[in-house]
């Protein structure tokens, strides 16, 4: 057992500041439980890890209270509430297993606080499906890496160093010889791209919003369609005619997009001309898909969501039983139209991801770092998942799941736990 | 807790008992001798007219892992048919084709099921596997371990390594992934079609390793045999649904050098190629074979009519098959080094000639296997229909009139390609409950389970005897799951959790040194956290894992 107690050094430990869930940090622990990452830093894991140890209490109408009255308050508000929304939903699995639970007893919505990027993707799955691959395949066989509307590092920072760049692959690949083309989003950053031997990627830039005539125009030469616009988003035809056939000449070509940067209307549809034309693309090669995503815990919602209540997020059982609704239970549509009457936020992963500011009874289940702008009505301050205990994520790839570890002792409860005592008290 | 169910008609076949009246006596979980006169009864059913069995064991079913998840994402509008409100016993969720957790677990008991194997259980993914099965209630679990395609078996086997060095491996991935037993599904086709290869003859090196499908099968088997294992290696067969794949299938049966295997969803194995259209039945040679080969058992896989969703490993079948996508959609996935998943949804018509006759091979399959202990009953949930059909699929069994009565109004061109009523054979309840319950739990592994003797858990279905086994089968009186009435009159009346079964074979330590180094030279993740402890499965505080025993290992028997 470990002595959280004292000083210390943890090995192998996970990373759960974005969905590449990197398991490879060493994280010393001072006297006073204050963290430090050591090895297979990034600048996102630093803040994940680094932050101070804050103590923080729960607070009544911004008063400190006792856990078990802020429990009982918030129970109060749920149960006074005829249609409550879990939102924010930024936690690990067992944490989302009791979100569902609860919202299941109190005919609850569950959104999550980056649905309208993720529920992107969700669509393009309901809609058509998709043909795509896991982060371990794309390290030992991509052989073009074509990077769609992002620079991938801003979210995901250690993408290239562990995925692309790695010195080992299985198929006897010189993995500094893969190409990476960058197509479309204005002066992103281009340098992770860059080849271990200093060769440059292609870039290919347009505005995020050109980026449905762009893919769509891509799928086009992909399907073998003769386009006769010169250009297309200020990208030459050229260009994309060059590209369609490095992807058709490629053994396994690997298209990645995250959808939360995919920021034009009706997204889906061009997410929906990246996945067609991979599928498009395996009749004479392979090609896969690579989704981003991940962030605050946004598969560990939409996985646990879908095994309980057999729908991913925006999920209402207001009639007793699931229903599902893209649009109509957004959070933001929900709040909107004044459906809600109470709105159950939730953050551990991320203390800068703050509720919606609204007119309505609020309860905050917050990182104990969390500084708000507007009071709420109850807030508990929970422990965060892989510092303070235990937990399990699942990555961007939606299909590993890694063990989280707790790293140090803390007094603050865990979010599973509170939510099973406020459900206990309805 | 002392209960006695008195002078219910009992089908036992671990025990030969076939329609026998007779007490049962259970206490604390467990069937107990009769007690001492003195001794006070808790609890007394009266079971006289009744059928008693032991719970059923699902051997074969898609219930949880990525796969079943991606299905249930696709799918909403399947889910919008079949909502499941919450009561106060029950948690809501939605049926049909791919279940919620939770309404599976309380669906499977209400038909008087007490345990389900998941079979496709990718190493990658085995902690979500199990994360999905502890939340199905009341019954049980486990699952088998897929290896076959996983770029270290290959690897290995490239290297010519000992075939004890493999067996080391396939035991820890079996303790590392807390199964029930390994499967194989389309060896080593998943790696092949990574690189860009569609199709895989039995004898076919892979595209990159000198290694043939054959050669996984040999390889496996007898590595599940000499570890002890008790469920012999799971085999889903290359050409999976294509016309003239049951010579592969006979070929397979007698490729083995004689270990123990079992045949998964043959029915889609058992094809071939006479006949206008090049589809016909290949159920009655297939059907001959396995009456010949006392070392294979297989599964049906019987399809029935409407909407599923097809969830498989074999990425490269289904990506072949996708273009029947109904609705028109589907996922396909390569997975971490290690597997492949495809899920296609799909309408089988009982007016398309290829699909009636799917139905009849799979009935003839049933028919022609003379041995019910080697021949067990599934659809291959969801992939031939919902597990929830299988009350029907007994009545088809049970019932030659009404079996007929079906056929006749099939496609015409599919009946005249069947023998299906020309085979007079009818189920009897006792082998029903040899299919269902003891031949499952022997096939699977589990000691206590499947059988009404002294010691078993006691998990234990009740029916009223009716003629009409659909009406039978579909809504049990009582339903009972280590000792605790779950299910009355077909519903639930008590949730309990369940454990997950698991076997843990023994293997040399030391062949985690080269795993690890595997893991951090090509893996995106350690070794040790790919491992499923048995506190992931524990720590919700409801799940629990149930050793199962092993034989014990085996030194070198080829
Ligand atoms: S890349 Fe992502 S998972 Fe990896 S260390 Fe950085 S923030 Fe953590
Ligand atoms: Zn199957």
């Amino acid at each position: 057992m470990d002595n959280f107690a004292q000083a210390g050094v943890v090995e192998n430990v996970t990373c759960p500041a974005c969905g590449l869930l990197c398991d490879d940090l060493t994280v010393e622990r001072d006297a006073a439980s204050n963290l430090k990452v050591s090895s297979n830093a990034c600048q996102k894991s630093v803040v994940f890890f680094n932050r101070a140890s804050q103590s923080s209490s729960p607070r009544i109408n911004g008063k400190p209270a006792d856990l078990a009255a802020a429990i009982a308050k918030a129970a109060e508000i749920l149960g006074n509430a005829k249609h409550p929304l879990f939102s924010g939903l930024g936690t690990e699995v067992q944490g989302m297993r009791a979100v569902m639970s609860v919202a299941d007893k109190s005919c609850a919505v569950v959104d999550h606080m980056n649905s309208n990027g993720f529920m992107r993707n969700i669509q393009v799955i309901q809609n058509s499906g998709w043909q795509v691959t896991t982060l371990t395949e794309v390290k030992n066989r991509v052989d073009l890496l074509v990077v769609v509307g992002t620079d991938i590092v801003t979210n995901f920072p250690r993408f290239f160093e562990r995925e692309v760049w790695n010195k080992e692959s299985m198929f006897g690949q010189d993995t500094a010889t893969r190409e990476v083309v960058y197509l479309g989003g204005r002066n992103i950053n281009t340098a992770p791209g860059v080849s271990p031997d200093g060769r440059q990627p292609d870039v290919l830039p347009c505005d995020i919003d050109r980026l449905p005539d762009v893919t769509a125009a891509l799928r086009a030469l992909v399907l073998g369609k003769k386009l006769y616009a010169t250009e297309v988003g200020g990208i030459a035809t050229s260009e994309l005619e060059k590209l369609a056939e490095r992807l058709k000449n490629a053994k396994y070509s690997v298209v990645t997009w995250a959808a939360g940067a995919v920021n034009v209307p009706h997204a889906e549809l061009t997410i929906q001309n990246i996945t067609e034309m991979v599928k498009s693309l395996n009749k004479t090669t392979r090609s896969s898909g690579l989704p981003l995503g991940g962030l605050e815990g946004e598969m560990n919602a939409n996985q646990v969501s879908a095994w309980i209540s057999g729908y991913p997020m925006r999920t209402s059982y207001a009639r007793g039983y699931p229903e599902h609704d893209p649009y109509h239970f957004s959070t933001d549509a929900l709040l909107a139209s004044g459906e809600t009457d109470a709105l159950f936020w939730i953050s551990s992963l991320n203390p800068d991801r703050l509720a919606p500011k609204v007119e309505l009874p609020t309860v905050v289940f917050g990182h104990p770092d969390m500084k708000l702008e507007q009071e709420p009505d109850v807030f508990i301050p929970v422990a965060v998942p892989g510092i303070d205990h235990k937990g399990i994520a699942f990555r961007s790839d939606n299909v590993v799941s890694l063990p989280l570890a707790q790293l140090r002792n803390s007094a603050l409860p865990r979010l599973g736990d509170v939510l099973s005592a406020i459900e206990q008290a309805l | 807790m002392l209960i006695k169910l008195t002078g219910g008609t009992v089908y036992d076949p671990a025990h030969g008992i076939n329609g026998k009246v007779m007490d049962i006596y259970v206490r604390d979980g467990r069937i107990v001798e009769r007690p001492r006169d003195e001794e006070r009864i808790d609890q007394e059913y009266n079971l006289a007219g009744k059928v008693v069995m032991a719970g059923a064991i699902d051997m074969h079913t898609h219930i949880g892992g990525g796969k079943v998840n991606i299905a249930r994402t696709m799918l909403p509008e399947d889910h919008r048919g079949d909502p499941v409100a919450h009561s106060d016993l029950c948690k809501a969720g939605c049926g049909h084709a791919a279940p919620s957790t939770l309404t599976t677990g309380y669906r499977y008991a209400e038909m008087g099921y007490t345990a389900g194997f998941e079979p496709a259980v990718l190493p990658m993914n085995a902690r979500q596997a199990h994360l999905e099965m502890g939340d199905t209630p009341i019954i049980d679990k486990g699952g088998y371990v897929m290896l076959g395609s996983d770029d270290l078996l290959l690897r290995m086997m490239t290297a010519k390594k000992d075939q004890n060095a493999i067996n080391d491996y396939v035991a820890w991935t079996i303790n590392a992934s807390q199964a029930m037993g390994v499967k194989v599904v389309n060896p080593g086709g998943i790696s092949a079609f990574k690189f860009n290869q569609r199709w895989q003859d039995l004898d076919e090196n892979n595209p990159f390793y000198q290694v043939t499908p054959r050669d996984v099968l040999q390889t496996l088997s007898r590595a599940v045999y000499e570890l002890g294992v008790p469920h012999p290696l799971h085999i889903h067969g290359n050409n999976l649904g294509v016309p003239g794949n049951m010579d592969t299938t006979l070929n397979t049966m007698a490729g083995v050098d004689g270990y123990p295997i079992h045949l998964t969803h043959i029915q889609f194995h058992s094809y071939g190629t006479e006949g206008d259209r090049k589809f016909s039945s290949g159920a009655a040679q297939i059907a001959e074979a396995i009456n010949k080969n006392k070392h294979v058992s297989a599964d049906v896989g019987q399809i029935l009519f409407g909407q599923t969703v097809t969830a498989s490993g074999d990425n490269m079948s289904q990506f072949r098959n996708a273009g029947h996508a109904h609705p028109n959609k589907w996922v396909c996935m390569d997975i971490e080094c290690d597997a492949g998943c495809g899920v296609v949804p799909f309408k089988y018509k009982d007016q398309n000639f290829v699909n009636a006759l799917q139905w009849a091979i799979g009935l003839e399959i049933f028919l022609l296997v003379d041995d019910p202990w080697r021949i067990f009953l599934t659809t291959d949930h969801p992939n031939g229909a919902p597990f929830t059909s299988y009350p029907h699929l007994i009545k088809l069994l049970m019932d030659k009139t009404f079996r007929n009565d079906v056929f006749s109004r099939l496609n015409p061109d599919s009946q005249a390609m069947s023998t299906l009523a020309s085979i007079d054979r009818e189920y009897s309840l006792y082998e029903i409950a040899i299919m269902t319950r003891a031949g499952a739990a022997k096939l699977v592994g589990l000691h206590d389970r499947g059988h009404l003797g002294v010691g078993a858990g006691a998990d234990i279905t009740v029916y009223t005897d009716n003629p009409d086994r659909e009406k039978m089968f579909a809504k049990p009186d009582y339903v009972f799951k280590d000792g605790e009435l779950v299910v009355k009159d077909g519903q639930v009346v008590k949730v309990t959790w369940g454990g997950t079964h698991a076997v843990k074979p023994d293997f040399d330590r030391g062949i985690e040194k080269e795993i690890s180094k595997y893991f951090n030279d090509f893996h995106t993740i350690k070794m040790d956290h790919m491992k499923v402890t048995d506190e992931h499965i524990s720590e919700d505080g409801r799940g629990y894992v149930i050793e199962q025993e092993c034989k014990g290992r085996r030194e070198k028997t080829a």
